[in-house]
């Protein structure tokens, strides 16, 4: 459409997921196309992390399947996933508290840089030349991110935004073609949050399709190419930003029946 | 810490046989090192995976026997009326076989273990050494059972310029064990600054966020559990050449315990923390026994014990690390409140 390009990366085809009695994903398909910022939206409990750990194999699903370029991913687990270049941030904090910042970008560089364990035990040129260049590639990862001043602090001892960003960089590190974020602003400030969409937006110019998962809403509007909305484990709508805005059935899921029926009166009357 | 604390110690401890000659003290020590050893494998685990092994003697007791019984040879009864007969070897071997079946046991119990974690792991690795003790005491054809394994040959190491040399005195066993832990200790400090060290310390941390990067759980558990075993049984080895006899009791589910205290007192995932750990714990029994009765000294071993836990939750080492981080803190700026306790950083 509007990218150009149509070709899908990550494919969500018909996918459920029951706990029990309760089903928190029924029959969820859509696609993202590469290139792409895609937004899952929807009221809290309506699955969105669900569907973020079904896509990532820390949950498998009941029914349905994902494709990650072409590949089923239902027999891997998260870390050959991973590995596959399907990168996710968390919903929580979620870094390594006890390390420095360049230590934490460091364990997530790990699939590169490799330096097997015998040319550890004899530390070999090699092997060190290997060690240096894994070294300038955390420097530069966090560079990109903007936490380069605290590249020697505890991870855990950093604000709540910056430990975002953080967790960002992680995820950039495995060096992936697709980038999911769990509500990645979400504890920023109003400016954090801006330089994050500029950052959100660079990455994906380097050829990074994203899925975003975020509930503030000025910021999924400005971002996005497109949105999928979710209620209670539905696909509700599917479209641009303006789309969406006005989208009677995203309108009811947020405030309700009679907001909504008020919202088309207003239409009507205008 | 690690760096200023380890070269130092050994450094004093090449040394101290140059003026310490009394028998007993360095029949001491060189138990004391072998532990120390089991203590630095354990803290490979126990300290930069997060995992508990409380088996861990199993390793040390299976390398024992499998180097004693490579140098003494055996003949056992297979079923279908086969004997097999092994002629006895070199004690080298002997110590090649026990380092290479350990890490085979380790590779096992960590497949099968790090399955089901945290407190099943426990429970596996402690059943796996209660299992085996149970074999040592009862497969008296191959392990004499109770009646021990005697007349174990001594070392042997091809020393250039020299050709096989039997290590016979305790001086040379002394350094034979100190050689082994700074091997020992290399090699756990390699791990741990490499990548492999990296993983674990990420799944340690925050397993979810280590296994969305791409670190393989199973692999990296297996391997650090591989390592570990490995490294108990050389400890093993080195102990059944040094005593020349070995029993079940080598199997003993204390010596676990105090390979266990070595680790947390010194200072869990840290690599000075099991030396300085070992020392301490190893010989406390020797320093105490001239000045009290044996009950005593268990009595103030255990208080040493709860002492160090009380004022040092973290460990020796790691108490030692805040403190300079303070002080260097502390000079430029001037003013040394030292309100802060040391080590009360949970």
């Amino acid at each position: 459409m509007s990218m150009g390009t149509t070709e899908a990366v990550l494919s969500v085809e018909h996918v459920s997921m029951r706990f029990g009695g309760l089903t928190a994903i029924a029959d969820l398909h859509f696609d993202v196309r590469a290139g792409e910022i895609l937004s899952l939206i929807g009221p809290n409990g309506a699955g969105k992390t669900t569907a973020f750990n079904i896509m990532t194999g820390f949950l498998k699903p009941t029914q349905g399947r994902v494709l990650f370029r072409g590949r089923d991913l239902a027999k891997l687990r998260p870390n050959d996933i991973a590995m596959l270049g399907l990168a996710r941030t968390f919903q929580r904090t979620s870094v390594f508290a006890e390390d420095s910042v360049l230590d934490n970008v460091l364990i997530g560089l790990n699939r590169h840089g490799e330096a097997s364990l015998l040319d550890r035990l004899l530390p070999t040129p090699g092997a060190r030349r290997r060690d240096r260049a894994t070294l300038a590639r955390a420097e530069a990862i966090l560079d990109l991110v903007g936490l380069s001043g605290r590249a020697q602090e505890k991870a855990g001892s950093l604000s709540y935004g910056e430990q975002r960003l953080v967790g960002f960089a992680l995820a950039l590190a495995i060096e992936p073609s697709m980038l999911l974020l769990d509500e990645p602003v979400s504890g920023m400030n109003a400016s954090e949050t801006q330089a994050f969409v500029r950052l959100i937006r660079t990455v994906r110019d380097s050829g990074i399709t994203i899925l975003l998962v975020e509930h503030d809403m000025p910021m999924v509007m400005e971002v996005s190419d497109r949105i999928v909305c979710l209620s209670y484990g539905r696909l509700i709508a599917e479209g641009t930003p303006d789309e969406i805005r006005r989208d009677p059935k995203v309108i009811e899921a947020y405030l309700g029946k009679s907001a909504a029926k008020l919202e088309r009166r207003e239409a009507a009357h205008a | 810490m690690s760096r200023v604390i380890a070269p130092l110690l050994l450094v004093v401890l090449a040394l101290l046989p140059l003026w310490l000659k009394d028998p007993y003290l360095l029949n001491a020590l060189i138990i004391t090192g072998i532990f120390t050893l089991c203590a630095m494998s354990l803290n490979l685990l126990l300290g930069f995976t997060g995992q508990l092994s409380l088996g861990h003697v199993a390793f040390f007791g299976i390398g024992a026997y499998v180097s004693a019984l490579t140098a003494l040879g055996f003949d056992v009864e297979l079923p279908f009326g086969l004997v097999l007969v092994v002629e006895p070897g070199s004690p080298l071997l002997g110590f090649v076989l026990a380092v290479l079946v350990t890490a085979l046991c380790g590779y096992l119990i960590g497949r099968l273990a790090f399955r089901v974690r945290g407190a099943y792991f426990v429970i596996v690795t402690i059943s796996f050494a209660e299992v085996v003790r149970l074999v040592a005491l009862n497969w008296v054809d191959l392990t004499q059972g109770p009646l021990a394994l005697t007349s174990i040959p001594n070392m042997v190491l091809p020393l250039p310029g020299l050709g096989e040399t039997v290590l016979r005195t305790k001086m040379q066993n002394y350094y034979l064990v100190l050689g082994m832990a700074v091997v020992g200790y290399l090699v756990v400090a390699q791990l741990v600054t490499s990548r492999f060290g990296r993983a674990m310390r990420g799944l340690q941390q925050n397993e979810s966020l280590a296994l969305s990067l791409g670190i393989n759980a199973t692999r990296t558990l297996t391997v650090a559990a591989t390592l570990s075993a490995a490294m108990a049984g050389a400890a093993g080895s080195l102990y059944a050449h040094y005593l020349r006899i070995i029993d079940p009791d080598v199997f003993l589910f204390s010596y676990t315990v105090t390979m266990v205290i070595m680790v947390v007192a010194g200072g869990k995932g840290t690599l000075a923390g099991p030396l300085v750990g070992g020392l301490i714990f190893g010989l406390l029994p020797v320093a105490l026994r001239p000045v009290m009765a044996p009950e005593a000294q268990w009595i103030v071993y255990g208080g040493v014990l709860i002492a160090i836990l009380f004022l040092m939750p973290q460990g020796i080492v790691p108490a030692l690390d805040a403190l300079t981080r303070r002080l260097r803190r502390a000079r430029p700026a001037k003013s040394a409140p030292g309100a802060v306790e040391a080590g009360a950083n949970p």
